[in-house]
């Protein structure tokens, strides 16, 4: 028996998230504490990449703050997330794309994938 | 102090009530058998053996059988000495994980892992030279100066030199406890622990 797997199962509560994955368009709205008020804030980028696995699985999303990248790596099961919106999803062909960083304007469009 | 012997099981990491994300040790902690009750009347001194880790009969020496058997308890691996359990605990009961609570701070002691041999930046913390031009040749990771020339005309005692890593008896002091599950005698601490998976460690309050 996994005993890390049991820890991990008995005290991480499980998000349920839509499917996303490197290269598709998502917002993950947060909860962020002001004091004694929690509000909402949201941040919309592309995913770079999915790391790890389980319960303790991360992703990372990348937008463009005027010209400057921002990055943000999320844990999965983070209990601060709201909720996660796919907005697009992206046809590329590594699970990784960090080639997104060099890229900016015209470069840096991700082509659409149709269902 | 109360204490108890566990296996590492490994790492992982939990949110804690703010929603922030802390590293974790896994500990399999107990439960451990009272094998000798030490009294002042015998002993000169109040304190508890326990003893911890399955072992089989035949790879252990008649005399530590003889003391296992004495104590009406099966043959374990480790035995260590613990105090500040007031006789509560009788030979032969089972003193488990209940004994941590959440929150408090705990010292964790085990092997490290051994690192072979290592030169004087790995093992010691020297800054190295920083210059890689300039005449350092080969001089990146050199200890430098090891003392003065003639007088004293030898090396002193206990200079930091390169030479074999780990594998060390080492305690890290006032992890907290996150968890504690006393079904699966289970114990979360934040932070890291000495030794490689499986390895026995050591939990004192």
């Amino acid at each position: 028996m996994d005993l890390v797997k049991l820890v991990q199962d008995q005290y991480i509560e499980k998000k349920d998230m839509p499917d996303f994955n490197a290269g598709d368009t998502i917002t993950v709205y947060y909860k962020i504490k002001e004091g004694n008020k929690e509000r909402i804030q949201f941040f919309r980028g592309i995913v770079l990449q999915r790391r790890g696995s389980g319960a303790t699985e991360t992703f990372t999303i990348r937008k463009m703050s005027g010209n400057i990248g921002v990055e943000r790596i999320f844990p999965v099961n983070l209990p601060s997330i709201d909720k996660i919106e796919v907005n697009k999803k992206g046809k590329v062909r590594r699970a990784r794309i960090f080639y997104q960083r060099e890229r900016t304007g015209k470069a840096a469009r991700i082509k659409e994938r149709r269902m | 102090m109360p204490g108890l012997i566990g296996k590492k099981i490994g790492m992982t990491s939990l949110f804690d009530e703010n929603g922030k994300n802390l590293p974790c040790t896994v500990i399999e902690a107990g439960p451990c058998v009272v094998s000798q009750v030490k009294t002042t009347e015998t002993d000169g001194y109040n304190a508890i053996q326990i003893a911890y880790g399955d072992r089989s009969e035949k790879n252990v020496a008649q005399q530590q059988i003889g003391h296992f058997k004495k104590a009406g308890v099966p043959v374990k691996h480790r035995i260590i000495e613990v105090d500040g359990f007031d006789n509560e605990v009788k030979l032969g009961d089972e003193v488990s994980v209940d004994i941590f609570i959440e929150g408090e701070f705990v010292d964790v002691t085990g092997t490290s892992k051994g690192k072979g041999f290592q030169g004087v930046v790995k093992r010691h913390g020297f800054g190295g030279v920083g210059q890689s031009t300039h005449g350092q040749h080969n001089r990146l990771r050199a200890p430098g100066s090891i003392g003065a020339g003639s007088d004293p005309s030898r090396v002193f005692k206990g200079m930091k030199m390169a030479g074999r890593m780990g594998g060390a008896r080492t305690m890290i002091e006032n992890l907290r406890v996150i968890k504690v599950d006393k079904e699966n005698n289970l114990l979360v601490v934040k932070g890291s622990v000495p030794g490689a998976k499986n390895s026995y460690v050591i939990i004192t309050k």
